[in-house]
């Protein structure tokens, strides 16, 4: 009887419980804590810190609840869309209801500019994007192989598509030199390593567009990964999360749109991962999408889905919701409209004190480049500039180093997560602390000069 | 007799080895190998052979081993067969690395998603997908397949229906108090395991459901997307790969997809019988505790199903304190799956395993609940599933892997408000056991016209019938012939208990809860038709 110790507890539960593999650790994680414990409020909390590491977009929500007011038959809890309740309360096949598949395909299709056309029938869902990561690889992978990723990376994919599955990440070194672009050579050199090294790949992993970066692969680029992947005979994931946040030129180029083209490639090796957390701002909704153009992997996938299906009220709005042609047409142009704005704006703001970010038009936020405000260029010194941002500035960034980016001196700063007034205010800060550190630079030097001339007064 | 089930199994390997992997990761199919060579030694030694079969059993056991052995040899060293590489059983994980660069070609996918083909061929699944391909309709279609094979509760719905239209009329999405729909809190992100304004919903509904004889703290909750990622998430937290749980048989088939699949956990099924009613016996699990620590398998827990599926019986408090106690000796963890504890029939009262534990100085630590709104609310599109633990370290380690399985966050919304009518709940819970109980005494009624007797059950919304008169025979091969013609033939889903584990051929599994009364009457004619074939 009694209580068994703590040591004993630890003892009851398996590794994936008790390792780091949920990747909380991470200074990714600490900056949203500083966060939690003093968020930034207008009126209650105007010194708090600002969220600026949430990659979520609220810019569009005045459109969405609009819609939502308009069209009470979409939730089946009202007087008019009760008729529907029967059949939506009791379903959970693991299919999901065809209406459902049938809009997020045709909704697909548009944010791409109707290049190309998605089959319902290749539809899975995933508890999210980080369930549907997650299924890809344990649909693709086995315990122990490798995935491709060009880094920088997402953080939570060291967790999502690693902590259970067992796979490993290795990532594919991009630079600034290039403006990160993926080359062959590097996509090479990543693979040879991983050869060497006894490791077996069996994909790759891109995000297009891309997190950190906001920036889409062109053309060319995405042709030669489709020829190494073909080549080498492994997974091509792409994820496309951030499709529909293109705010302006070059247009999006799909991987769909690629393997429509080309009769070379093998299809049952290119999988997209979908959702409508950042295109339509709906995270809380749980809507993550797989595409796979390999029919083993769907089948599989559905069953899988099992662990992370979308209710099926929430698959009954967004059903309606996407299928409703003008609204989605609207919604798709003041999406990109707002978010081009938004980007506009910081980079004007950035410009006034001769900060730069990398040149991007898609995604949540900006590469911003810091490295003139490190004292050398060192994990370390970005470690101690994060720390001041945080505690001083008030402003949760994300360090480049939390996204496996080699070159220290990058973050990645969120922006639609916010109303144009918080913005505004966060962008003072940053501009305030910039001249701040340039002052105290030239501020020395100015002491160091009155010093040795008062030196040569006395010794004259 | 019974050497034919051990026969079929390797027919079975036989046929699979072109395909996909073996090992321990397929479908709920058959049992474990170790029963099917228990039961048919088990028949010698009891004496049913005769003296010849007495020396044939274990010459033709000992031949058909080494053949085993010899063909899982030589279907691991060829590495053509496509698409996937063959794993076989034994060999650890990294092997199939080796198998997957040696040969070009073929796209392979993981060994996991190999696996899952093999499964389609449970008559579990066969029978699901028979039903949505033909399915009844009193009206447009009476001819289709009947479903008895799904635990699934229509008899209530209606309330739960009525209940959204009036209270739901002028809201959205379920928010209540209308006026203005604050998107905020629905559509951007929300806690992973679930608003605390929904676990302290949850937690109220759980102690209703149980008559109010326990309560539920909403800060031990991890709410998930279903129970099915719930029991998932647990077992992660409880066990690595290569690790095992009991299992009391015959069991709910999903738990071989849910709790082995993506875990390489092992699942050791520990029959009970029909002579104990199918009830739980401490004395039967000390027994395969041992057997699998001799075969090196570390087990890391008992999972339970309280009320019992496919049975339907409840646990005694008795039978509770034993499990705890044996849990405590043997420091492993017992999952107690409680998701019918709503939907009782019978005159024995539920007893959580929450309520034992409150009045004894029990360590917690140990016990863990799972429980869902999919059966006693009727909401099973709703998906929501709880991961009930006494214990801090698994509740942190939960909540970290609920991210992969969060329910929908108008949907929670939705569930607060009803969850909180309290008054609604209890009319709910009371008026759904009485049609539960009507139905299941009716349906029973009905199999005993035919002569065929259930096992006494109070909870579920299914019978456990024996209809081992009807089959030719007395064996697995026999029970699903029988399946077999009342699937195609009479056009009845029901589940054979051998996709349960069941180690006593004939007993089937009929859900009756998606009929209404005057379903019943078909249902058993088409039943007396089939058995007035297979008495001639």
């Amino acid at each position: 009887m009694g209580s068994t110790s703590s040591e004993q507890q630890k003892n009851l539960l398996s590794k994936i419980a008790t390792n780091h593999g949920h990747g909380e650790d991470s200074p990714y994680f600490d900056g949203w804590k500083a966060y939690d414990e003093n968020p930034y409020h207008p009126t209650k909390n105007p010194d708090g810190v600002i969220q600026m590491g949430l990659a979520e977009n609220q810019l569009c929500f005045d459109f969405i609840e609009d819609w939502i007011k308009r069209n009470p038959q979409a939730s089946i809890c009202t007087t008019e869309g009760i008729q529907e309740f029967k059949d939506t309360a009791i379903f959970q096949d693991y299919h999901g209801l065809p209406a459902f598949r049938e809009a997020v395909a045709k909704f697909m299709g548009k944010v791409r500019g109707e290049r190309v056309r998605f089959d319902p029938d290749r539809i899975v869902m995933g508890g999210g994007s980080t369930g549907a990561n997650e299924m890809i690889t344990f649909c693709l992978a086995d315990p122990g192989d490798a995935f491709l990723i060009p880094s920088p990376y997402y953080p939570a994919f060291d967790r999502d598509l690693r902590w259970r599955t067992g796979v490993q990440l290795l990532p594919i070194i991009c630079e600034s030199s290039n403006d990160f672009k993926i080359t062959k050579a590097a996509l090479e050199m990543a693979y040879e390593k991983a050869q060497q090294a006894n490791i077996n790949v069996k994909g790759l992993m891109i995000i297009n567009p891309s997190n950190p970066l906001g920036t889409i692969l062109d053309k060319e680029t995405l042709q030669t990964i489709v020829s190494f992947i073909n080549q080498k005979n492994i997974h091509l994931i792409c994820d496309e999360i951030y499709a529909a946040t293109v705010f302006s030129q070059p247009k999006f180029i799909s991987i769909a749109e690629i393997i429509e083209g080309d009769g070379s490639c093998n299809p049952n090796l290119i999988h997209i991962v979908y959702s409508l957390s950042k295109d339509m701002g709906f995270p809380g909704f749980r809507v993550g999408i797989i595409y796979s153009y390999n029919d083993e992997v769907v089948n599989c996938a559905r069953k899988m889905s099992s662990f992370g299906l979308v209710s099926t009220q929430t698959q009954h709005l967004i059903a309606s919701m996407l299928s409703d042609d003008e609204f989605i047409g609207k919604f798709i142009i003041e999406n990109s409209n707002r978010l081009a704005t938004r980007y506009k704006n910081i980079r004007r703001e950035l410009d006034k004190v001769s900060i730069g970010c990398l040149k991007s038009n898609a995604g949540l936020f900006c590469w911003m480049d810091l490295r003139k405000l490190l004292k050398e260029p060192t994990l370390q010194e970005e470690m101690v500039l994060w720390g001041k941002i945080i505690k001083e500035v008030k402003l949760n960034f994300s360090p480049g180093s939390s996204f496996h980016c080699y070159e220290p001196g990058w973050f990645r700063v969120c922006f639609a997560n916010m109303d144009d007034e918080t913005m505004e205010i966060a962008l003072k800060r940053l501009q305030k602390f910039v001249k701040r550190s340039k002052e105290k630079r030239c501020g020395s030097k100015e002491e160091i000069l009155q010093k040795q001339s008062s030196a040569k007064h006395l010794i004259s | 007799m019974r050497m034919t089930r051990f026969r079929e199994k390797l027919e079975n390997d036989e046929d699979s080895k072109g395909s996909s992997s073996g090992g321990g990761g397929g479908g709920g199919g058959g049992g474990g190998t170790a029963m099917r060579i228990i039961v048919p030694l088990q028949g010698v030694v009891q004496g049913r052979g005769g003296l010849i079969l007495g020396s044939v059993i274990p010459c033709a056991l000992f031949y058909f081993l080494q053949l085993y052995i010899r063909r899982n040899r030589s279907s691991s060293s060829s590495s053509s067969s496509p698409p996937s590489p063959s794993q076989p059983s034994g060999l650890p994980r990294s092997s199939s690395n080796l198998f997957s660069r040696l040969s070009t070609g073929p796209v392979y996918i993981s060994s996991r998603a190999s696996t899952i083909a093999k499964s389609d061929d449970n008559p579990y699944y066969v029978g699901l997908k028979k039903v949505t391909e033909d399915p009844y309709d009193a009206l447009n279609n009476p001819d289709g397949v009947i479903q008895l094979g799904l635990a699934e509760n229509k008899l209530s719905l209606n309330l739960v229906r009525d209940w959204m239209a009036e209270n739901m009329k002028d809201s959205i999405i379920g928010a209540k108090g209308g006026g203005d729909l604050n998107i905020h809190g629905i559509a951007t992100y929300q806690p992973f395991d679930g608003l605390m304004e929904f676990k302290v919903a949850v937690a109220g509904f759980m102690s209703q459901v149980m008559e109010g004889s326990v309560s539920f703290n909403p800060s031990l909750m991890i709410l998930t997307s279903g129970a099915t990622p719930a029991l998932e998430i647990l077992s992660f937290c409880l066990a690595d790969p290569g690790n095992a749980f009991l299992v009391p048989s015959p069991y709910y088939p999903g738990f071989d997809r849910d709790l082995k699949w993506r875990t390489g956990v092992e699942l050791i099924p520990v029959p009970c019988r029909s002579t104990d009613n199918f009830s739980l016996s401490v004395t039967a699990l000390d027994r395969a505790f041992n057997q699998a620590k001799k075969r090196g398998l570390k087990v890391r827990g008992v999972l339970i199903s309280n009320p019992s599926n496919p049975v339907g019986n409840m646990m005694s408090s008795e039978t509770l304190y034993d499990l705890l106690d044996f849990a405590r000796e043997k420091n492993i963890h017992i999952i107690s799956d409680e998701i019918f504890a709503g939907s009782t029939h019978g005159d024995q009262e539920f007893v959580s395993i929450a309520k034992v534990l409150e009045s004894d100085d029990f360590d917690r630590s140990r016990i863990h609940i799972i429980y869902g709104l999919s059966k006693d609310l009727s909401l099973p599109g709703s998906r929501v599933g709880v991961i009930y633990s006494f214990n801090e370290n698994v509740l942190a380690a939960a909540k970290k892997l609920a991210r992969f399985s969060s329910i929908s966050a108008p949907t929670q919304h939705l569930l607060i408000s009803m969850l909180s009518d309290t008054r609604f709940i209890r009319e709910y819970v009371e008026t759904n056991k009485k049609r539960i109980r009507r139905m299941y005494l009716a349906f029973v009624e009905g199999l005993k016209q035919l002569g065929i007797e259930c096992m006494q059950s109070s909870g579920g919304f299914y019978c456990w019938a024996n209809m081992s008169g009807l089959i030719r025979s007395y064996s697995e091969k026999g029970e699903l012939e029988l399946w077999d013609k009342l699937l195609n033939i009479a056009k009845i889903n029901v589940t054979p208990g051998s996709s349960c584990h069941c180690i006593e051929p004939g007993w089937f599994r009929c859900c009756f809860t998606t009929l209404t009364e005057n379903d019943i009457p078909v249902v058993m004619e088409r039943i007396r038709k089939i058995s007035e074939t297979c008495k001639s």
